[in-house]
């Protein structure tokens, strides 16, 4: 009986596992195909010719790498937007019992759970009026409000995470609250930081509907993608998708241990 | 006592301060969120509803008589009510696992993770290399046999179809989020528990249905809410895959937005969705409510 339970258990674990994997290796394998081979019909199922010009084709396409960059620089100030915004308020969430504290958490998970379509819309025409349409500023003031919710609950977690009796030795020893913060608590918490910084990356470079909603001619890659998408052919498809996915679940791999506790702090 | 303190003011400032802080701490978190998440939201409505100055209610109407609204709003339905109950098992089963004693549990983990980090689009273009007509499904069924010509899997005559297919590519992409969701739920039951319902006899399904399940209940609350909620959103996966071949609600303010640069009807789509996720997380807290006393935390 006992035994049953346990093939069962491993069985059902190899058969899910594969069922994650396969769709990945398949993009993989069209990536690495040559653009001849991807229209020969049928498809190869297994690395015969290892290739890197269906990826070369992609990422020389004109507007590949303009909307690279612009993608790379909104990331950038998607993370100087969210981090600061964000962090003092996860130390206040972490640290104090004040008024409104369970208040300010439910409405933070509730802004995550507001479709960013009613904010890209209005914004669009915002934007606009302030001279900013069309901008990696715009795209980014989106993503840090998609990413704020993340940034709080995250870093909130892993300040309580920090023991407070840590800090108050500080202050015991001549500390202010300030420089306890910044030289106890600042270090022990950095590899957190670090990762919820990581996440914000992850969610802002994975972001298409704002992106495609207030750019036109400075798209980010996935917005540019979108917009070339009806012309897209087979080989631009695969390379495009293998290239999109690989740098997030890589940085996914560096902030796995992280994730859960973030869970643990919205179920509360 | 008061004379006492009025003789020293400066401790009492200090004091203050000390109360206001945490207020001063959250204030750029909620002032950023007001400026660009709560009034965004309320100029949605508005502009559903001001076109030019006059308030009117033509948009809702344009949008009503949009060819693609009902086949949007049909792709909402079909979607939500076939991909709740695959990803809960789904996540159930994947949850399960990581928390078990089995080897290679943070192997497994991460796998059952990893599509945490593949955006919509992403996964939107990996599912179009398999259901394509020359692509990876045809390739596979012909290999074992079971076709002899390629099948036409996006054919824009069958929505059913189409959604299962938009259906199996979000089964893979977002059922990670559930599963972390309902893993931290599962480390904050005290092993304890199912123990001492095993010593009383209860097998796997019975310490399942009676113990771990009741526990989860707050988990699965938060992730059936987010899974709903963003069940309005589906958008870049659509369009990878099907192309202009169906229509969700979100891909239609787009194409208003973007295309027919009617942000009027945009913000109509927009101000329906945001209506309908709140109706549907209303009613999941309602359906899923945890009395006080049952919680033993």
């Amino acid at each position: 009986m006992k035994r049953a339970q346990t093939v069962g258990l491993y069985t059902l674990a190899i058969v899910l596992a594969a069922w994650t994997l396969f769709p990945i290796y398949l993009i993989t394998l069209g990536a690495f195909s040559t653009q001849d081979a991807i229209y020969t019909y049928p498809l190869q199922l297994w690395p015969h010719h290892v290739s890197q010009h269906t990826l070369g084709f992609f990422i020389h396409s004109a507007g590949t790498l303009p909307s690279l960059q612009r993608s790379v620089y909104v990331l950038l100030l998607t993370m100087a937007i969210a981090l600061p915004v964000g962090l003092p308020a996860a130390y206040a969430l972490a640290r104090f019992n004040f008024h409104g504290a369970h208040t300010l958490r439910l409405s933070v998970v509730g802004t995550r759970a507001f479709p960013i379509i009613i904010l890209a819309i209005p914004l669009a025409a915002s934007f606009i009026r302030w001279w900013i349409d069309d901008s990696i500023l715009a795209v980014s003031l989106l993503h840090a409000a998609l990413a704020l919710p993340f940034v709080v609950l995250t870093c909130a977690s892993i300040f309580s995470g920090v023991s407070v009796e840590l800090e108050e030795a500080a202050m015991t020893l001549g500390c202010t609250r300030l420089t306890a913060f910044a030289r106890v608590i600042l270090p022990l918490a950095l590899p957190g930081l670090a990762a919820s910084a990581i996440f914000v990356v992850i969610i802002s470079w994975n972001e298409v509907f704002a992106a495609a909603t207030v750019t036109l001619l400075h798209p980010t890659l996935p917005a540019h993608i979108v917009a070339v998408l009806n012309q897209a052919t087979l080989p631009y498809r695969f390379a495009g998708g293998f290239f999109l996915l690989v740098p997030p679940v890589v940085m996914l791999f560096f902030i796995r241990r992280f994730l859960f506790g973030m869970w643990g702090q919205v179920i509360k | 006592m008061d004379a006492a303190v009025a003789t020293r003011p400066s401790v009492v400032r200090r004091l203050r301060r000390w109360e206001g802080l945490p207020y001063w701490l959250i204030l750029p978190t909620v002032l950023y969120l007001a400026l660009f998440v709560v009034w965004p939201m309320i100029q949605a409505f508005e502009l559903s509803v001001r076109v030019g100055g006059q308030w009117t209610t033509s948009p809702f109407h344009q949008m009503y008589s949009d060819i693609r609204f009902g086949q949007s709003i049909r792709f909402t339905l079909i979607f939500i009510a076939i991909i709740v109950p695959i990803q809960f098992a789904l996540a159930l089963a994947m949850a399960l696992i990581a928390n078990s004693r089995i080897r290679f549990r943070t192997v497994f983990l991460f796998i059952f993770i990893m599509p945490l980090g593949v955006s919509d689009l992403a996964a939107g273009l990996v599912w179009s290399s398999v259901f394509t007509q020359h692509g990876y499904l045809n390739t596979i069924l012909q290999g074992v046999g079971l076709r002899d010509t390629p099948y036409i899997w996006i054919n824009p005559q069958h929505q059913t179809q189409l959604v299962l297919e938009v259906i199996a590519a979000e089964v893979w992409r977002s059922t990670a989020l559930i599963t972390v969701i309902l893993i931290a739920g599962l480390q904050g039951i005290p092993k304890e528990y199912g123990e001492a319902a095993e010593v009383f006899g209860a097998g796997f399904f019975s310490r399942l249905w009676t113990v771990t399940l009741p526990m989860l209940k707050p988990a699965i609350q938060v992730a059936l809410l987010l899974r709903v909620v963003f069940a309005f959103e589906v958008f870049a996966t659509v369009l990878a895959i099907t192309g202009q071949g169906t229509s969700t609600l979100a891909l239609q303010a787009w194409q208003w937005q973007t295309s027919y640069l009617n942000p009027h009807v945009a913000a109509a789509y927009a101000s329906l969705i945001l209506v309908l996720s709140l109706t549907a997380a209303g009613v999941i807290m309602l359906l899923l409510r945890t009395k006080k006393e049952q919680l033993i935390r």
